[in-house]
């Protein structure tokens, strides 16, 4: 067994850290956040050029790795520096791509990996919550080709997307896994509004609406009423990269918190010094390792047989926002008052390991779905 | 064992019941239901229309202005005005510094301070923490140095609530630097509008204006402004302390917060269904209401043996720390039941007087926040370990 990264992913993980760390920082991130797109388009062009996004895709589709423990390399680097950017975005949509594949697909995913295009995924929708077959946005089919309508919900990066695709209702009920087909719609489509906004863990979002939005026969993507397989795999890459990406973000919170332990006076002795949060920070830390290993089985799993691949998954994710809520607030609260504070950069890491339970899936949702798997099985 | 209100505690329950359909404006207590931030003339307006009826301190003796209510009657009115989602008045002057001043002022600072509490003249902020005074209090820095009839203030407060409104701080200085810390604390209330006083913000995790720093430099108070006497102030700050958490069940906000998670899970769906019939969220939901059904009888009992003239003492730190993490909990599992609409930070949609159009359903853009506040709440008025800590010591004698 070897449980270790392979040097080029070490390599560009350490790659990746230093350059956040000297060039992105958490504060310029912060002040970018509030307007569209969001982030620094130069810091995102060096990171694709650094090749953080190559890595999340197959040699044989123009990337350099693609494997479950790339992308888990990629993002453990980004959780722990909390970068902001459309990095899951652009692997949900380029997962996508890559699983259907064809030469519009191909040259979309060209686009992706050197940082030129930002194509948002937009499936999610307001009644759906976490439910990856629940679409009602529809789709009919028309002269030359498709019409669109419906609500996608919370879409990240919406607002600084050239394209979306978008997931659509051709055929079956709300709730039928069948009859989903995935569409490539551009940003400036007529019919088509976007309303941005940043969210609580500083990554920007967007409502997006489509009234009678037309696309070309040629933006269908893969086998009309088939999507749900090939959205179900992204889902799947994307909750690998939010393991991962929380696991680099709750490894900081710990050093953090820590740190602060051995350094913050009170009662004449560093408070560190009480047993009644030693004990806290070791449970700190033993969570933390189930995690880490929770989204170790998921790599594991991730390119075998679907239903072992599916419950690792939500495994992992069950796992991650369980010990994301627990070590964030332990995080707090042992801080104290400093903890509350917006300048703080532990308040960032903070809200974002909480909110990654709002990504992809909460606690309930993986769990409720492990059970069902495991009945499948 | 007979656990209903007496026919006088029932029938007072009435009239705040009355009182509080009669005076709260709908779309008032709409707002604070949600979570939106209320202005300082709100707030205001909201103590003013109290102060009318008499009940802006109805807990304090009536020769003082109050109404002389037992802790069961102040229970329950606290309880009511949580329920119908009041503002909640600012504690500092009415509920923290008044039974200091009843209890430890001279007659001239009563008659001086606590009417003009009651008529709004005042708005009064805490000044005891400091960067390097939190759970150990007693190591403030700031200093009080006598000069003729005044004492010259330097040095900073910190985590001060609303100071940005005060005019008025109490605040715990140093007189005195021999012997036990403690021994050289005095209780001092200080005038914020002068050259000596500055308040910078704080601006917490959630993005709000609640807390700031309070810089003094040569700021003044006269002697008169001095509490009981020097180097004893400790004494009174502790006094105060209990006063402060026995506030802190929380058993009505945390009703009226479980109510907008009900609501939340009936309106928000999983699977095409009502979150609230989810067996998951259910049993969540379920295991909060038991807790607070719990904890209101653990506060009845606590509140009952000190209507029986038992002095509330380390109980209260068993109602501080349950309290708070019930209604922690209830605030996590209402961002929980929100889903992903817990994700956009909508400020603006928090303002006072703003319309602007929330992203996602219209309780959205208070859950998250609310949620991070309540942090909060486990922090200060003593931290949940402290309050461990006293209940270890003073009740299992460990
Ligand atoms: C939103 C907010 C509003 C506030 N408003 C006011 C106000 O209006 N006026 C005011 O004076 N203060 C106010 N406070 C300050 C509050 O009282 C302090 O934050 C609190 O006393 C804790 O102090 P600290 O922040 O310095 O944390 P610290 O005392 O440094 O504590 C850090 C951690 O160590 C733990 N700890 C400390 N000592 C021990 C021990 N002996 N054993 C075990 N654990 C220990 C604490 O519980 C905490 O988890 C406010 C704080 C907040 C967050």
């Amino acid at each position: 067994m070897d449980f270790n990264p392979t040097d080029d992913q070490r390599m560009l993980a350490d790659t990746l850290r230093r350059f956040v760390a000297e060039r992105y920082p958490l504060e310029a991130r912060t002040r970018l956040s509030g307007a569209a797109p969001g982030y620094s388009t130069q810091a995102w062009r060096q990171l694709a050029e650094l090749g953080a996004l190559g890595a999340l895709f197959d040699p044989e589709l123009g990337g350099y790795g693609g494997g479950p423990d790339d992308i888990a390399a990629v993002f453990e680097a980004l959780g722990s520096g909390a970068v902001a950017g459309p990095f899951l975005a652009s692997l949900l949509s380029g997962s996508c791509l890559a699983s259907v594949g064809g030469e519009q697909a191909e040259a979309l995913l060209q686009a992706i990996i050197a940082g030129d295009a930002v194509i948002a995924f937009a499936h999610q929708e307001p009644g759906s919550r976490y439910e990856l077959g629940r679409v009602e946005t529809t789709a009919a089919a028309g002269a030359g080709g498709w019409r669109l309508s419906g609500a996608k919900a919370v879409v990240s990066y919406g607002d600084a997307a050239d394209q979306f695709i978008v997931s659509a209702r051709t055929s079956g009920a709300p709730d039928d896994e069948q009859g989903v087909s995935l569409f490539l719609v551009p940003a400036g489509a007529p019919g088509l509004s976007i309303r941005g906004y940043v969210g609580v863990d500083g990554a920007r979002s967007a409502e997006v609406l489509l009234d009678q939005v037309e696309v070309g026969a040629d933006r269908l993507l893969g086998v009309a009423g088939g999507a749900f397989e090939v959205i179900e795999k992204a889902t799947g890459a994307g909750v690998v990269a939010l393991c991962a990406d929380g696991v680099g973000a709750l490894d900081v919170v710990k050093d953090m918190t820590a740190e602060y332990l051995r350094t913050r006076k009170q009662f004449g002795q560093p408070i560190g010094s009480f047993q009644a949060l030693q004990h806290r920070m070791a449970t700190v830390l033993i969570e933390i390792e189930q995690a880490r290993s929770a989204l170790t089985n998921a790599v594991a799993a991730f390119g075998g047989p679907r239903v072992s691949r599916e419950r690792a998954l939500s495994a992992a994710k069950y796992t991650l926002g369980r010990v994301a809520a627990l070590v964030a607030e332990e995080a707090v609260q042992l801080h104290g008052g400093i903890g509350m504070t917006w300048e703080l950069p532990l308040s960032h890491y903070v809200k974002r390991l909480i909110m990654l339970d709002h990504l992809l899936g909460d606690v309930d949702h993986h769990l409720e779905r492990y059970i069902a798997l495991g009945r499948a099985a | 064992m007979d656990l209903t209100f007496s026919a006088e505690d029932e029938a007072l329950r009435q009239e705040v019941r009355k009182f509080l359909a009669e005076t709260l404006p709908p779309d008032l207590a709409q707002r604070v239901r949600l979570g939106k931030h209320l202005s300082k003339g709100e707030t205001e307006a909201w103590q003013a229309a109290l102060s009318a009826r008499g009940w802006l301190a109805p807990h304090w003796p009536k020769e003082h202005g109050g109404q002389g209510w037992s802790v069961t009657q102040r229970y329950i009115w606290d309880y009511e005005k949580s329920l119908a989602h009041a503002p909640p008045t600012v504690a500092f002057g009415l509920n923290m510094l008044a039974p200091v001043l009843i209890k430890f002022g001279t007659e001239a600072q009563k008659a001086y301070w606590l009417p003009r509490m009651l008529n709004g003249d005042d708005w009064w902020c805490q000044g005891y923490s400091e960067p390097g005074a939190g759970s150990d209090l007693a190591a403030v820095k700031t200093t009080a140095v006598r000069d003729g009839d005044e004492y010259v203030i330097n040095g900073q407060k910190t985590w001060t609530s609303l100071g940005q409104h005060a005019n008025m701080i109490f605040c715990l200085v140093r007189t005195a630097n021999t012997g036990k810390r403690q021994e050289g604390i005095s209780f001092v209330l200080v005038d914020m509008d002068q050259p000596g006083v500055e308040v910078r913000p704080i601006i917490t995790l959630d993005g709000d204006h609640e807390v700031n720093e309070v810089f003094f430099t040569d700021a003044r108070a006269p002697v008169a402004n001095l509490i009981g006497e020097e180097n004893q102030g400790w004494t009174y700050a502790k006094y105060l302390l209990t006063y402060e958490r026995t506030s802190m069940a929380m058993v009505g906000a945390s009703v009226a917060a479980l109510g907008l998670l009900k609501d939340v899970a009936r309106t928000e769906t999983k699977g095409g269904r009502p979150l609230a019939e989810d067996p998951f969220f259910a049993a969540r939901i379920a295991r909060a209401e038991i807790e607070l059904e719990n904890l209101k009888t653990t506060t009845l009992r606590v509140v009952a043996a000190a209507a029986a003239g038992g002095a509330p003492g380390a109980e209260s730190s068993m109602l501080k720390v349950k309290g708070t993490e019930v209604h922690q909990e209830i605030r996590s599992l209402t961002r929980r039941a929100l889903g992903p609409y817990a994700l956009p930070y909508q400020p603006e949609s928090l303002a006072p007087g703003s319309n602007a159009e929330p992203v996602g359903p219209d309780y959205a853009p208070g859950v998250t926040p609310a949620y991070l506040n309540s942090r909060k709440l486990t922090i200060y008025g003593g931290s949940n370990e402290v309050q461990r800590n006293i209940i270890t010591k003073a009740i299992l004698k460990l």
